[in-house]
């Protein structure tokens, strides 16, 4: 599992001048048309499956349609998934760029949800909801910035394999948390489920007005257009590319690429610490075992979907949002089990998987005919 | 290519006209309709074959799909975040449910909660017992007391061991576990005073491989029948039973998975409960905000007696089932817990509806092992 992207191939031989404004189209055509492939291939062999369990794939697919973008209420229940999805890809697309594959987001998005409820604790009763939702909104940021800073810290310095620290942290971090959530910061009033106290409706992010969506959405679409800008329209970002295409290449010119690695991983932790931060101050109210929910998991299928690039990221996590919203009415009304919708998404990301080895090998996306 | 046009204008049309479905179920009162078919929605935490709880609800939405004019609609793997709150108004919204079952322990409060007040026309019940008066009227919930099934086990195990050690795997030490721990106890030292339970907390409510590692740990001292109380006993059960010893289980029946050496069963029997409430519905009844009870009201059950129970356990444990169905107390002073406290003093009895028994935070004398 690699990140590459359309930059990594070599420059086409160019036949005139002026086929040179086709050849980018084509190019940038390329990042869009071959995942498009893949995924309608993965179509194509669930649909396979699908008939050996002797289902109909057109009810199936119907029945994605209808729940994920049938009705303002699917759309509803494919947004709110989307937004927490959108800050987890992000943990997985910023390292990637340099070429570190985090799949540890959910210890992130845990910690850092189970932070913001700890660090509400003292202000509640006389705090104003502004100033505790500021101090938890920081608060998960720097903790899910530690948390994954400290993976790029033991890749860099101490040469562990970043995939495989991150995953274990993952279990630390559900450990840490059920250790002061079942100990010290136990909710007394809450006997039979272990969970931090409760910070109050009043200090609850509340909706986008008119809607069912808390404000995560528009933040997590704000926040990957800003780490778009960043990854592609600074110096940091370019020599975080750079780093990614070549260590060598980078260290001969001078960049610092331990501290690359380890200010973006920490950049990603902090996006991952959001979606903990929401998924306190906007749905659960509190710290509790129900914060590993798998937001951290399938992130990482987004990131890969959207090739690691942050814009492409938010529709992605609104079409994984939409299969995860009609996932539901599949089981309901096909008598489906639940693990039909992980089927199609595990052919997806092995399609895709595969799909990377055409890049750069398709002429018609290098301006020849 | 014209096949995939076909089946987009079917698609459209199609999901136009669920979408009036949605829009009419949530504009008319369904709970008013006398004897109108009913849509019942339930949501599980885990897989609905897990050998455990959510196996136990499984088996009643089976049952339940058989009356006329219910249909069920069923989703698994549901976690508790807001995706349980959509999955809820996806079932009212696109499949014009009435009444909601949601079945785990953390959907309460907010979810469902927040799913009551939005929607008042549906009925919504939550399965522990955790409604009170401050919460809306369109919700409740229903429980059963599963620790008289855990008494029960303990008088047959009492009968079926010969090294009078039995070891239980618990997740949490919280309430309802230490309950069945004790009452398992209690019932073991009912019919065997030598007995006693080793118990070991794993800390988690899924943790296979930890509950396999407790399982060989407590055969490895001694205990010669083992029980749990874990999501899915499946992996203590069939540890134990590849071991050689005897085992009683929890939840759902267990009984497939223990051929040689199954005693009998804690399980629940949520289909009483399900059934009730379709047939109130039907007949336009308003629903209980709270149900709960034991073997008195049929909501528990003993699996049936496997190959590694003797006549004595089974004589005397359905002995116990008379007296829990006549309501009789599990805990009676004096008793003590292991620490030697006196936690209920002489001429004190806590009957099964006392709700002293839920806030259950010690382990009686005669459990081997710590809460903390």
């Amino acid at each position: 599992m690699t990140a590459t992207s359309p930059t990594d191939v070599p420059a086409p031989d160019l036949a005139t001048e002026g086929s040179e404004w086709l050849t980018r189209i084509a190019r940038s055509a390329e990042a869009v048309v071959i995942p498009l492939i893949a995924m309608v291939s993965a179509a194509v062999l669930f649909s396979i499956f699908l008939l050996f369990l002797g289902k109909s794939p057109v009810e199936f697919f119907n029945l994605l349609w209808v729940g994920g973008y049938g009705s303002a209420f699917s759309w509803t229940n494919t947004l709110v998934r989307a937004g927490p999805l959108i800050f987890t890809a992000l943990c997985v697309a910023i390292p990637a760029r340099l070429g570190i594959v985090v799949i540890g987001g959910e210890g992130a998005l845990v910690l850092g949800g189970f932070t913001a409820a700890a660090i509400a604790i003292p202000f509640l009763g006389w705090g104003a909801p502004w100033l505790i939702q500021a101090v938890m909104f920081v608060t998960a940021a720097a903790v899910g910035a530690a948390w994954i800073g400290f993976v790029g810290v033991l890749r860099h310095y101490r040469g562990v394999n970043e995939t495989i620290a991150s995953l274990l942290l993952f279990y630390i971090a559900v450990a840490i948390m059920n250790f002061f959530v079942e100990g010290a910061l136990r909710d007394p009033g809450n006997p039979n489920k272990p969970s931090t106290p409760a910070i109050g409706d009043a200090n609850m992010v509340g909706d986008i007005p008119g809607t069912d969506i808390h404000w995560g959405l528009v933040f997590a679409i704000v926040l990957a257009i800003a780490v778009w800008v960043l990854m592609n329209r600074t110096r940091f970002g370019f020599a975080a590319r750079i780093t990614g295409g070549n260590v060598r290449a980078a260290r001969a010119q001078g960049l610092p690429v331990g501290r690359l690695v380890v200010v973006s991983c920490a950049i990603a932790g902090a996006c991952a610490g959001l979606a903990g931060f929401f998924e306190v101050a906007a749905i659960q109210g509190r710290a509790n075992a129900s914060l590993a929910a798998g937001y951290g998991f399938t992130g990482i299928l987004v990131a890969f979907l959207a090739r690691q690039n942050p814009l492409a990221i938010i529709p992605v996590a609104i079409f994984l949002g939409g299969i995860a919203a009609a996932g539901g009415l599949v089981q309901r009304r096909m008598g489906m089990p639940d693990a039909t919708v992980q089927v199609l998404q595990g052919l997806m990301f092995v399609v895709l998987l595969v799909s990377e080895t055409l890049y750069g090998r398709l002429p018609f996306f290098r301006g020849k005919r | 290519m014209s096949k995939f046009d076909l089946s987009r204008r079917t698609l459209l049309k199609g999901s136009a006209a669920l979408g009036a479905v949605g829009l009419t179920s949530g504009i008319l009162p369904i709970r008013s309709a006398l004897a109108a078919p009913l849509t019942i929605g339930i949501v599980y935490v885990g897989p609905r074959d897990d050998f455990g709880w959510n196996q136990a609800h499984a088996v009643a939405a089976e049952a339940l799909k058989t009356i006329p004019d219910v249909t069920v609609v069923e989703e698994e793997n549901v976690p508790e975040t807001d995706s349980v709150s959509k999955s809820m108004e996806s079932m009212i919204q696109l499949d014009g449910a009435g009444l909601i079952f949601a079945t785990s322990f953390g959907y309460f409060d907010p979810f469902m909660l927040d799913m009551a007040k939005k929607y008042p026309d549906v009925e919504f019940r939550h399965a522990a017992g955790l409604w009170s008066d401050a919460n809306p009227t369109n919700a409740g919930s229903y429980y059963g007391y599963l620790d008289q099934g855990h008494y029960i086990d303990g008088v047959a195990a009492g009968l079926s061991t010969t090294s009078n050690k039995l070891g239980f795997v618990a997740a949490k030490p919280i309430g309802t576990v230490l309950l069945n721990i004790n009452s398992f106890l209690m019932g073991a030292r009912k019919v065997n005073p030598d007995a006693t339970v080793q118990v070991i907390f794993t800390g988690e409510w899924s943790l296979p491989v930890r509950e396999a590692e407790a399982t060989n740990a407590l055969i490895d001292s001694g205990a010669d029948v083992i029980t749990c109380h874990v999501d899915s006993p499946k992996v203590v059960i069939e540890t134990a039973e590849g071991r050689g010893v005897k085992t009683c289980g929890h939840n759902a029946s267990q009984a497939p998975l223990a051929p040689n050496g199954f005693i009998t069963g804690a399980e629940y029997k949520w289909i009483t409960i399900y059934q009730q409430f379709a047939d109130m519905l039907a007949k336009g009844e308003e629903l209980p905000n709270f149900v709960r009870g034991g073997y008195d009201k049929d909501f528990v059950q003993n699996t049936a007696y496997g190959a590694g129970a003797t006549p004595e356990a089974i004589a005397a444990a359905d002995a116990a089932k008379a007296d829990m169905k006549a309501l009789k107390p599990i805990f009676v002073g004096p008793l003590k817990d292991n620490e030697g406290n006196v936690v209920i003093p002489a001429g004190t009895e806590h009957a099964p509806y006392d709700v002293w028994l839920e806030q259950t935070g010690f382990l009686v004398e005669g459990v081997v092992g710590s809460i903390t």
